[in-house]
């Protein structure tokens, strides 16, 4: 049988992929090429003087310690948002599944952070984390634990992720419980008779059948926390304290846009571009093999 | 038929009159971007309306633009779009880089002797004037609103210390000896300091008549170096990571977030813009005072004189001469006494011009408002090639790293030594990219 489907006209499946691709090449295509153009001049604040420079800008980003170092922030950040953010909507939306009574009460409960913006949520956290008006910093403290986000690199760190991840959570929660629901009970109920525990049931049967949901978020949590994160840094830490929390997409606006140094910020963001782009083909070549549909 | 021509006749009348009604009002209009908020804000509201009311050639609109970097940001976007406003207040620190983008502005000399304006440079408290100097000795901006560093203490917590509340130590050892007893008496944060780099390193620096780059604070040239790693800078910054270590000094940010610590009392001495007094009155509930910046007696010519903060006004490039008119009258307007004196007053910024000064002075409001004085005495000495001021391109860029650098020696990761001498690295690499830049 004939898998693919057969257009009798044309120009009909031109013009139905038409507005997508203008939407791509208007708000991706042309935006990019500007930027690799960009990257390759060196300019003043105000554009009055241009020089052309090929890949300067990009070879004095990679002689600078500060912006390697960058790497290795977004690399550690990126890595904990995911995984922890993964984690623990996996197991809220495998304990909502369960619940009765009252679900709907629990499911928007989890759903409302979503609509937190990202700055709020930062301004959140950084109320409840701050070394002398917080709840949390005063209950650290009663603990015993010294918390000083301010000078100490890693509460900074700790702050922004907890940030990101809460802020991440409603999302993955909704996919998950919806890829969750739509396991077959039978399944599972087949598995139960043949005497697989809950924790049996979960590994074998509900984590692989759950594995193009979980691919599917590891890619977009994994842009978010590289992109979409910017809000809370800018917030709570504004990069600091000293680079500890200044991802490389806190670099490309506060150079750029602050620092007013337009070559470096464009070479930042051009070089922002190839790294996700290369993470999510290699998402898609070697992990999505990996993923039974 | 008569009735509809006689009808079109009158309309066509009617609308001759409204098209000359409208040629006769047609005033100019002066765009103006920002970026002061809150009571200043209103303040900057006011002196426009109270321009426009005062004649009726010109309509100034006022326009808050955001924080200080972004009504940058916006006018620059503006200036490539090719619809910058008329005029721009730009912080201090963004002086470099207007003064490099020569066909984007228009100097402010300029504008004032091309209309017939008076604009006399030696009018303004010294240090003011100089910091907004080409070397030729003419005016490139405006100088608008102007702050500086001092020192604020809580008289209460000096008083429970057992300090005389009335004498504010005047030097670091002095401060060291004032910390040391509010610690004792069990104040948990004796010391904070808002604006780090500019009250410890730039005007530091200034005040110890010291050199913070080459080529006279970067005024003779812009290939100068970052040289605040000497040995006076280095010291005070070892004394500060010692005072840390020692719970003396509490860090509470970058910018200003750290004056909540000082008028929530939870600090009692900081060292601060001038420019916190409105928020301070406001805030605290307890006595406090100003002062000036403590400084190490044993260096020779200290105390010299501190250097301002705040913003000048710049006058974009490509408008007409009627607008240019325009922008020059304003200008005179905002130089009067009287206008400046009232603004002065009422917002914390300092008098920038010696009428100014005076007039406040003969007002009695210096001695109804103890201390807020201070801030023009450190001003008015004669300047040195050390304390006039500070010009780098990037100096936004540059003050992140000298953040940054300072960050990591608070928290003992770095030596006081080690910090300087890798902000000054990192510095020189920011200001060799803005020659860079603007070479062409």
């Amino acid at each position: 049988m004939e898998k693919r489907a057969r257009f009798e006209s044309r120009w009909l499946p031109y013009a139905l992929i038409a507005p997508q691709l203008v939407i791509t090449i208007v708000f991706f295509f042309l935006p990019a090429s500007q930027a690799l153009y960009q990257s390759l001049l060196v300019q003043d604040a105000f554009g009055t003087s241009t020089q052309f420079v090929w890949f300067d800008n990009f070879s004095d980003l990679f002689r600078n310690s500060e912006y390697l170092s960058s790497f290795k922030v977004t690399a550690i950040f990126s890595l904990l948002v995911a995984v922890l953010g993964l984690s623990v909507s996996l197991v809220l939306a495998a304990l909502a599944d369960h619940v009765v009574r009252g679900a709907g009460v629990y499911k928007t409960l989890l759903i409302w952070p979503y609509a937190v913006a990202p700055a709020i949520a930062a301004v959140l956290w950084l109320f409840l984390f701050n070394p002398t008006l917080g709840v949390v910093a005063h209950w650290l403290k009663g603990l015993g634990i010294k918390w000083d986000p301010l000078l100490d690199g890693t509460d900074a760190l700790t702050m922004v992720v907890i940030a990101a991840v809460w802020k991440q959570i409603s999302y993955n929660f909704l996919f998950f419980l919806a890829g969750l629901q739509s396991i077959p009970k039978s399944l599972i109920e087949a598995a139960a008779i043949d005497g697989a525990g809950p924790v049996k049931r979960f590994v074998t049967i509900v984590f692989p059948l759950l594995s193009p949901t979980t691919f599917f978020l590891l890619v977009v949590n994994i842009v978010y926390a590289f992109i979409d994160t910017f809000g809370i840094i800018d917030a709570a830490t504004s990069g600091g304290p000293g680079q500890a929390t200044q991802i490389l997409v806190y670099k490309v606006y506060a150079d750029g846009f602050k620092g007013l140094d337009l070559g470096s910020s464009y070479a930042q963001s051009v070089v922002l571009m190839v790294i996700l782009i290369t993470l999510t083909v290699v998402q898609f070549r070697y992990v999505e093999r990996k993923v039974q549909y | 038929m008569s009735q509809r021509i006689s009808r079109l006749a009158r309309l066509a009348a009617a609308l001759a009159v409204a098209g000359a009604a409208t040629a006769a009002q047609a005033v100019t209009e002066i765009q103006w971007w920002h970026a002061q908020t809150g009571g200043n804000n209103e303040r900057i509201n006011a002196l426009a309306k109270q321009f426009n009311e005062s004649q009726s050639d010109y309509k100034v609109n006022a326009v808050y633009k955001g924080s200080y970097p972004e009504a940058m940001a916006a006018a620059i976007a503006a200036y490539r779009a090719g619809n910058a406003p008329h005029i721009l207040q730009v912080f201090e620190v963004g002086t470099a880089t207007m003064m490099a983008a020569k066909g984007a502005i228009k100097p402010a000399y300029e504008v004032m002797s091309e209309a017939g304006e008076k604009f006399d440079p030696k009018a303004y408290v010294p240090a003011v004037a100089g910091y907004y100097m080409n070397s030729k000795g003419q005016m490139l901006s405006f100088p608008f609103n102007s702050s500086t560093t001092v020192f604020w203490y809580n008289k209460d917590a000096f008083e429970k210390a057992g300090l005389d509340p009335n004498r504010a130590p005047q030097t670091w050892p002095e401060v060291v000896s004032a910390m040391a007893k509010l610690k004792a008496s069990g104040h948990a944060c004796p010391f904070t300091t808002g604006w780090q780099t500019w009250t410890q390193l730039e005007s530091f620096s200034a005040w110890h008549n010291v050199p913070f780059l080459t080529k006279e604070n970067g005024f003779a040239g812009s290939d100068a170096q970052l040289v605040f790693n000497g040995p006076i800078q280095v010291r005070h910054i070892e004394n500060m990571q010692d005072w840390l270590k020692k719970g003396y000094f509490v860090y509470g940010g970058r910018k200003n977030e750290p004056e909540a610590k000082f008028y929530s009392g939870e600090c009692a001495m900081m060292t601060t813009s001038s420019a916190a007094y409105a928020t301070i009155k406001q805030q605290a509930k307890f006595k406090f005072a100003e002062s000036t910046l403590p400084y190490y007696a044993d260096v020779p010519g200290a105390p010299q004189n501190t250097i301002i903060g705040g913003a000048s006004l710049w006058i974009m490039a490509g408008k007409n001469k009627d607008e240019y008119k325009g922008v020059a009258k304003f200008l005179t307007f905002l130089s009067q006494p009287e206008v400046q004196a009232q603004f002065s007053q009422a917002t914390g910024y300092l008098p920038i011009t010696m009428a100014a000064y005076e007039l406040t002075k003969k007002s009695g409001f210096y001695e109804k408002n103890p201390g807020t004085d201070v801030a023009v005495q450190q001003m008015i000495v004669k300047t040195t090639n050390n304390s006039r001021g500070i010009r780098a391109g990037n100096m936004p860029q540059i003050r992140d790293a000298m953040d940054e650098e300072l960050e990591a020696v608070w928290a003992g990761k770095k030596t006081a030594k080690q910090g300087l001498d890798d902000a000054v690295k990192r510095g020189n690499e920011i200001i060799e990219r803005f020659n860079k830049a603007n070479k062409g």
